[in-house]
């Protein structure tokens, strides 16, 4: 009786115009409500984390993946099934460090930017995709692993690729787990 | 051992007129051991209604509560409209009069406590695993009900209290896990390891639930049982002070599967 090694994801399709027209319209928002792009970059982590903490769940579910037993292990997943499960892209993976903790996942094509030229004038230190950069951050915390998430590189601020750079931090204690008042 | 017997107190006792409910009880327990959800599904239990005529002749002592009387349920020591039980019944004008008794049913407060010292058991299980990196305990086993229990990689546990011969729980597990994800976890207004009080979510676990019974096969034996034993009640009333029914006792506990069906 053991549980089936794959499942075939069970998601339901929607139209990415709309999502990526949505996640703009999300951006551009705040942008109107906060004058400083720190803030905004902020806030966009913040939502991202708390995604993050809720997606974690659902690709958990979904992917039945095993437990990793290595960072590198654990970086390839999210490139190779994350990604591609709601993204629908697949980000090339290097390490950056011999200790293996830091990583970058280097994404060719980001479809969060499609209809995105270049970022607005006086807005030249705004992160646009810093919502995924928090959900990776959010959902790696649930199963225990703290990590910082940047964007090292970013197509809208003129680079050739988009380049998030996730450093493993030390592992976060298990059993500590602080009651929610 | 208390832990036990309170979890026989959770299942159906073994009767064949008992209906074939195959899954007893379905548990969510957060990273904190509290139990965030719980879905019982009630069965008949095995209760006995006598109407007897003054003098009773059951010798009721402080400590021990019928279910109902005639007909309408009592509330721990005092009935509905407020009398005591013990005054209605010493009054002769009262009779004849039906009373009800059975196992009590655990009340909130207790299956909380249940599923916190359960994810206590759980930790000391997976330290006492003489397997390295152990995932935890999977499956605890009684002679009339099997708990499955799986831990997510996030640290949730999803615990369901099953007939043992119904098969299929592994994957009504996971099926559970994925109900969660969609409509507790996806609601917005949900707050993570909080108890979850979502109506979809509901919904979906009881269609989920009767998709796994309907679906699961039963092993051998499972309808004709030889000759039970009486229902056990859990309660000390004696006919004269000589005698005293005997409490309920659990006959095994945690004995690994050795008829090797399932």
């Amino acid at each position: 009786m053991s549980r089936p090694a794959h499942r075939r994801p069970e998601y339901h399709k929607i139209n990415k115009d709309l999502f990526v027209l949505t996640y703009g319209a999300l951006v551009a928002q705040l942008c109107k409500d906060y004058e400083k792009d720190e803030d905004v970059n902020k806030y966009l982590d913040k939502m991202g984390y708390g995604i993050g903490t809720r997606l974690v769940e659902d690709f958990l579910a979904r992917s039945c993946v095993r437990r990793c037993h290595s960072y590198s292990e654990i970086i390839d997943i999210i490139a190779q099934v994350a990604f591609k499960m709601y993204l629908g892209i697949t980000p090339s993976v290097t390490c950056n460090n011999s200790s293996r903790t830091e990583f970058s996942l280097i994404l060719d094509k980001n479809p969060l930017v499609e209809f995105v030229e270049e970022l607005p004038a006086g807005r030249s230190s705004l992160c646009y995709c810093n919502l995924l950069s928090g959900i990776i951050r959010g959902a790696l915390e649930m199963v225990h692993l703290a990590a910082d998430v940047t964007f090292l590189q970013d197509t809208l601020k003129g680079d050739r690729v988009t380049e998030i750079g996730i450093t493993f931090l030390k592992k976060l204690d298990e059993k500590k787990y602080r009651r929610k008042k | 051992m208390e832990l036990a017997s309170h979890l026989h107190s959770l299942i159906l006792e073994k009767s064949v007129w008992a209906a074939a409910v195959a899954i007893f009880s379905v548990y969510v327990v957060n990273k904190a051991g509290g139990l965030i959800h719980r879905l019982d599904s009630y069965a008949p239990r095995a209760e006995a209604e006598k109407t007897s005529s003054h003098p009773l002749d059951l010798l009721l002592k402080l400590h021990d509560e019928p279910l109902a009387i005639n007909g309408v349920d009592v509330n721990g020591k005092f009935m509905a409209d407020g009398k005591e039980v013990l005054g209605y019944l010493s009054n002769p004008a009262n009779y004849p009069v039906s009373i009800r008794f059975g196992r009590p049913r655990l009340t909130s407060n207790e299956k909380l406590m249940l599923a916190s010292m359960f994810h206590s058991l759980f930790a000391i299980g997976s330290q006492l695993s003489p397997e390295q990196g152990s995932s935890g305990t999977e499956m605890l086993e009684t002679d009339s009900c099997k708990l499955h229990c799986f831990q997510t990689l996030t640290g949730i546990k999803f615990a369901v209290l099953a007939n043992p011969r119904q098969a299929g729980i592994d994957s009504l597990l996971q099926k559970i896990y994925e109900i969660y994800s969609d409509f507790a976890l996806k609601n917005p207004f949900y707050s993570l390891e909080m108890p979850i009080r979502c109506e979809l979510f509901d919904q979906n676990l009881e269609l989920a639930l009767e998709v796994a019974e309907k679906a699961g096969t039963f092993g051998p034996g499972s309808q004709a049982e030889p000759a039970m034993d009486p229902p056990h009640f859990g309660i000390s009333c004696s006919r004269d002070p000589a005698v005293s029914v005997p409490m309920e006792r659990p006959t095994a506990l945690l004995v690994p599967l050795e008829m090797g069906g399932c």
